[in-house]
């Protein structure tokens, strides 16, 4: 239920990509797509009733595996939460570009090869 | 309790991000998105990821800043209408088609509230959670897994995000004007 609702949340960012018009709304849809499938993952490591992986000395240490939630995602999501934003980065400055050159936002009108 | 808040939170999700994708107003569309980045790091918050909750946080306060930049000067041209009918109508058909056949992924996964880790006993991740503290000191497994265990991973990832800024730095950049007069001198001779 819960995953299938992430994924209804990656279709509609799919749907931003593929069929605007307008450059900002197709990197708002590929932003769309990053949180959902971010949220995904994390998603997939929770344990009911689980806690945070941290540990406070050796003799919980034990109690940590049988209760803690799955830190591998936790880590692998951590690093690509912040590459998101150097892709975004990379992404507005490329729409602002072509803003100056062409005058518009719309792709449609991107067409002609000017000087 | 947390199934059915957790459920609620990406209904709310699902309609902002609806909202971002068919406003006219470039600026209300950015807004929107931020709501969505925002509920996202709650979610983080309520399935025992703050590290995650609070990087998100920054990120997305950031994210708001650049999209402003990008839309707030260009902000009087508001583009509406999709692209033509016969088009967005296959789009959206075989977009369903992806949806469907995306669902059936979906039976395979393992239950909501039982990771694979329990499962299986000698994952990774468990050699991380039993061995974590002993063999790095770090109290906090996330920190030993990142900066230790895979550390060379995020050496990597780092290096692809300073590519990306690079990048971006090296496409804003604003030609000097000394070169603009070389080449200028250039065609003149041409």
């Amino acid at each position: 239920m819960i995953y299938t609702l992430c994924f209804i949340l990656f279709v509609i960012g799919l749907y931003g990509v593929v069929c605007k018009k307008n450059i900002v709304k197709i990197i708002l849809g590929f932003l769309i797509m990053e949180y959902s499938i971010n949220l995904f993952l994390i998603l997939l490591g929770w344990r009911k009733q689980g806690f945070v992986p941290v540990v406070e000395n050796l003799a919980g240490v034990e109690n940590l595996v049988a209760q803690s939630v799955d830190p591998l995602p936790q880590a692998m999501v951590l690093i690509s939460i912040i590459l998101g934003l150097g892709i975004l980065s990379l992404m507005v400055s490329i729409a602002i570009r072509l803003y100056q050159r062409y005058g518009t936002f719309d792709i449609t009108e991107m067409n002609k090869l000017k000087n | 309790m947390i199934e059915a808040l957790i459920s609620m939170l990406l209904v709310f999700m699902i309609i902002a991000a609806t909202i971002a994708l068919e406003m006219t107003d470039l600026l209300s569309a950015v807004i929107s998105i931020g709501a969505v980045g925002i509920v996202v790091s709650i979610c983080f918050l309520l399935v025992g990821a703050p590290d995650i909750a609070s990087t998100q946080l920054v990120v997305e306060v950031l994210t708001i800043v650049i999209l402003i930049r990008a839309t707030i000067r260009h902000d009087l041209v508001t583009i509406d209408g999709d692209r033509e009918f016969f088009g967005l109508t296959v789009t959206i058909a075989l977009l369903l088609v992806f949806f469907i056949f995306g669902l059936k992924a979906f039976w395979n996964l393992p239950e909501f509230g039982v990771p694979a880790i329990s499962e299986f006993p000698d994952a990774a991740s468990n050699h991380y959670l039993l061995k974590g503290f002993e063999e790095t000191g770090s109290r906090n497994i996330l920190a030993a897994i990142i900066f230790d265990y895979r550390g060379v991973d995020t050496f990597a990832q780092l290096c692809a995000l300073f590519a990306g800024i690079w990048g971006a730095f090296a496409i804003m950049r604003v030609q000097s004007k000394k070169k603009k007069k070389k080449e200028d001198l250039y065609h003149d001779k041409k």
